[in-house]
């Protein structure tokens, strides 16, 4: 705690700074949240390696940084600076420039009776003015654990705006009958260096915060993008969304990470499912330094489903933590966790795969596999199952494997005319496409197809001779392991 | 000019010499066998010729075309015309059969200055050759050699050698571990692509698979050299008294020419 005071300060400044702007225009319900939730955050402060949770992340360099939020020299974005990150065909575009809604760059077509895509703050302005969106005040910070998870916390502290999405009871929102498909809600969040004019440019921190509630025998698809523009100053995106998703419900959820390289990328997904639910959770990770990704679903009613599908691509020096809390309240669920990271250079890959079955969940059956693929010596994976089961009459798995591209295959691809990098690429495509098979067909789909595609050719170019050539002895790295208990 | 030209080949893998000396010469429209024991280099030699990089060539040259192969990457000579049946092939999961080959063709005719083939025009062409290999269809789409059964991998090997149409195929015992049925259309798959612009090396070590695709030469190969050549009738020969007789002869003959 001591040692963290000095950092601590610069986030009390700019928490000062906030809550003096936002004075006036504060319901108390709010405020109160706010400084409950920063001073939770002192008291905790930022997690260390000694912190189970914490154990294989590292977060000197997030912590010794001073970050700053960012006012009043926001970069004048025109709706042409997005083309790189336009999903064709999505229902609704909501952009975020520096954390704050901007008007100017999203497009909110017609939407069914009863469904709200609109900014948190105004939705929350309006529920101070007028009788008010019964939804932000009922859910709200309801189910974001703030005591023990300081970026929770310190996101719920500088709450301020984000995507609020409410889809009415029975509303499949962007589905088109027959057509098995269905168009998104994008949420694009953008981290800016600021305007060109602004003096020295600081690092500048973002807390998006985002609420989705999906009503009773509902439907929605949404993706949260993040994305950098300009140059390369370090930031900080400490995103939380909370997603309700009513009985009978079905939600499809993607998290995008690919900002630059100078990002710290924090983000919690807290996913509270109801009876009989369905919600399904794509992580694509292929930007940022460090990228903690946390996704935390509670199967609270009978006979929910969860299917937790992730994919992370790190180079260089990045170091992506995927964390996941699935918890099992209730009897006659079932959750899958798949996922596959894709390792090269000195990169650094965390699969920290939790599953909580609480006593009354019975006939809980729960699944999880983490397979990785480490292209160079000098990549890294950390991968921990960690089952808590206090039921006694469930069904949980895990596994994980670590392997290489394989020389044979390599070389078949090869022997039938195909050369190395275009080989090297195939493989690669297919151990990501068990990923990208998970995903539904639509927009979002081909969206998140582009993305790792863009990813994986960067990736196939060839590499340090050392690590790839055939005559190198061949190191077994393969491992399995699969338990049941 | 001879479509394939081996002189005095020598190769290793991890410090041990497998091929001690090879001379073979292969023309266009002929069908060579390689017959020989257990370790005696036949594979070795079907790998150094499709390239791969882990068996060292220690000495000798093989031209291709009157090109030198050993300069040659595996997918640069499998654009010029080299095809090898694996003996083990590989699973690939996550790639499919059709989508595999379709790559693998338009890679080697792009290198041959042709234009790509799209899937319209690939898959009547694809559909008819699983059909001559008594293929079902539904392993179009399912991922390369990936839970297919022994001589459905084999079957596999023949339908890419059909399709990428090489000058020069090598079977590297594809009659291995094949039930008679599945042996009779791997053989008529083969004997489909004899015509006198190709030429081809089976690599076995029965005889049964010559009965099937009849060969014009028949070379032994026994610890990493060629003991003898001969007609068919070297095989049938073979098949009477084993190899032991072949390494005994040799063994006599040896110190004499020494």
């Amino acid at each position: 705690m001591a040692v963290q005071t000095a950092q601590l300060e610069s986030y009390l400044e700019s928490f000062t700074d906030f809550t003096r702007a936002h004075a006036s225009a504060t319901p108390d319900w709010l405020r109160t949240l706010r400084e409950e939730a920063f001073v939770r955050f002192c008291e905790v402060g930022f997690p260390t390696t000694r912190d189970e949770d914490w154990r294989f992340t590292n977060l000197s360099a997030l912590v010794r940084t001073p970050f700053r939020l960012v006012r009043g020299n926001r970069a004048a974005l025109a709706v042409s600076d997005l083309a790189p990150w336009i999903i064709e065909n999505a229902l609704a575009r909501l952009v975020f420039v520096d954390g704050l809604f901007a008007p100017a760059l999203s497009t909110i077509g017609s939407l069914p009776n009863g469904v709200v895509v609109d900014s948190l703050a105004s939705e929350i302005a309006r529920q101070n003015t007028a009788n008010g969106a019964a939804a932000v005040a009922k859910h709200l910070g309801r189910y974001l654990d703030t005591r023990r998870d300081p970026f929770c916390a310190l996101n719920t502290a500088f709450l301020e705006d984000g995507a609020f999405v409410h889809v009415a009871r029975g509303v499949a929102l962007g589905a088109e009958l027959g057509a098995g498909i269905a168009r998104p809600i994008h949420l694009l969040f953008v981290s800016t260096a600021g305007s060109e004019s602004a003096p020295s440019p600081t690092p500048s921190m973002t807390h998006p915060r985002n609420l989705i509630v999906v009503e009773e025998e509902a439907q929605a698809t949404i993706v949260e993008d993040y994305v950098s523009f300009g140059a390369e100053i370090p930031a900080f995106s400490n995103a939380a969304t909370e997603l309700v998703a009513r009985g009978n419900s079905t939600v499809e959820h993607f998290m995008v990470e690919r900002e630059h390289l100078q990002s710290f990328n924090f983000s919690t997904l807290r996913i509270e499912q109801a009876r009989s639910a369905n919600v399904v959770s794509h992580s694509l990770l292929s930007g940022g330094a460090l990228v903690r990704n946390n996704v935390h679903p509670v199967l609270a009613g009978e006979g929910g489903e969860c299917l937790i599908n992730g994919l992370f691509v790190g180079s260089g020096r990045q170091h992506l933590d995927n964390y996941m809390l699935v918890e099992h309240a209730s009897p006659h669920c079932a959750s899958r966790q798949f996922y596959n990271g894709i390792l090269d250079q000195r990169a650094h890959g965390v699969f920290h795969g939790r599953i909580i079955v609480h006593k009354d969940a019975q006939k809980t059956d729960a699944k999880q596999t983490n397979r990785n693929l480490l292209l160079a010596d000098d990549a890294q994976i950390d991968t921990k199952p960690q089952l808590e089961i206090y039921a006694d009459d469930v069904k949980c798995t895990h596994g994980a494997t670590i392997g290489q591209i394989e020389d044979n295959a390599l070389f078949y691809l090869r022997a039938r005319g195909i050369g190395e990098i275009e080989a090297r690429r195939l493989l690669l495509e297919a151990f990501a496409g068990e990923c990208l098979g998970r995903i539904k067909p639509g927009a979002a789909h081909d969206y998140a197809h582009s993305v790792v595609e863009a990813r994986l050719v960067s990736l196939a170019a060839p590499a340090p001779a050392s690590s790839l050539t055939a005559e190198s002895p061949e190191r077994n790295l393969d491992s399995h392991w699969e338990e049941v208990g | 000019m001879s479509l394939l030209q081996i002189r005095n080949l020598h190769a290793q893998v991890g410090g041990h010499e497998i091929l001690k000396g090879i001379d073979l010469t292969v023309n266009a429209g002929e069908v060579h066998s390689i017959m020989g024991p257990n370790g005696s280099g036949k594979s070795t030699l079907a790998q150094v010729l499709s390239r791969h990089q882990a068996f060292e060539v220690t000495g000798g040259e093989i031209l291709f075309n009157g090109k030198d192969l050993l300069a040659m990457k595996p997918e640069e000579a499998a654009c010029e015309g080299v095809f090898m049946a694996f003996q083990y092939p590989v699973e690939i999961p996550g790639i499919g059969n059709a989508y595999f080959v379709r790559t693998a063709l338009n890679a080697i005719r792009k290198y041959r200055g042709l234009d790509e083939l799209d899937a319209m025009d690939f898959l009547p062409l694809y559909r008819e050759k699983m059909r001559l290999l008594d293929m079902d269809e539904k392993f179009m789409n399912r991922s390369v050699n990936e839970g297919f059964s022994g001589g459905e991998k084999k079957r596999n090997e023949i339908l890419q050698m059909a399709m990428l149409e090489p000058r020069l195929a090598i079977l590297d015992e594809t009659d291995s571990g094949l039930d008679i049925d599945a042996l009779r259309i791997v053989a008529q798959g083969v004997n489909v692509m004899r015509s006198p612009e190709r030429a081809m090396i089976v690599v076995t070590h029965y005889q049964r698979l010559l009965n099937y695709i009849a060969p014009d030469f028949v070379h032994v190969l026994v610890d990493g050299r060629i003991l003898r050549s001969g007609g068919p009738e070297l095989a049938l020969e073979l098949e009477d008294k084993g190899y032991g007789w072949i390494e005994t002869e040799a063994g006599q003959i040896a110190p004499a020419s020494a």
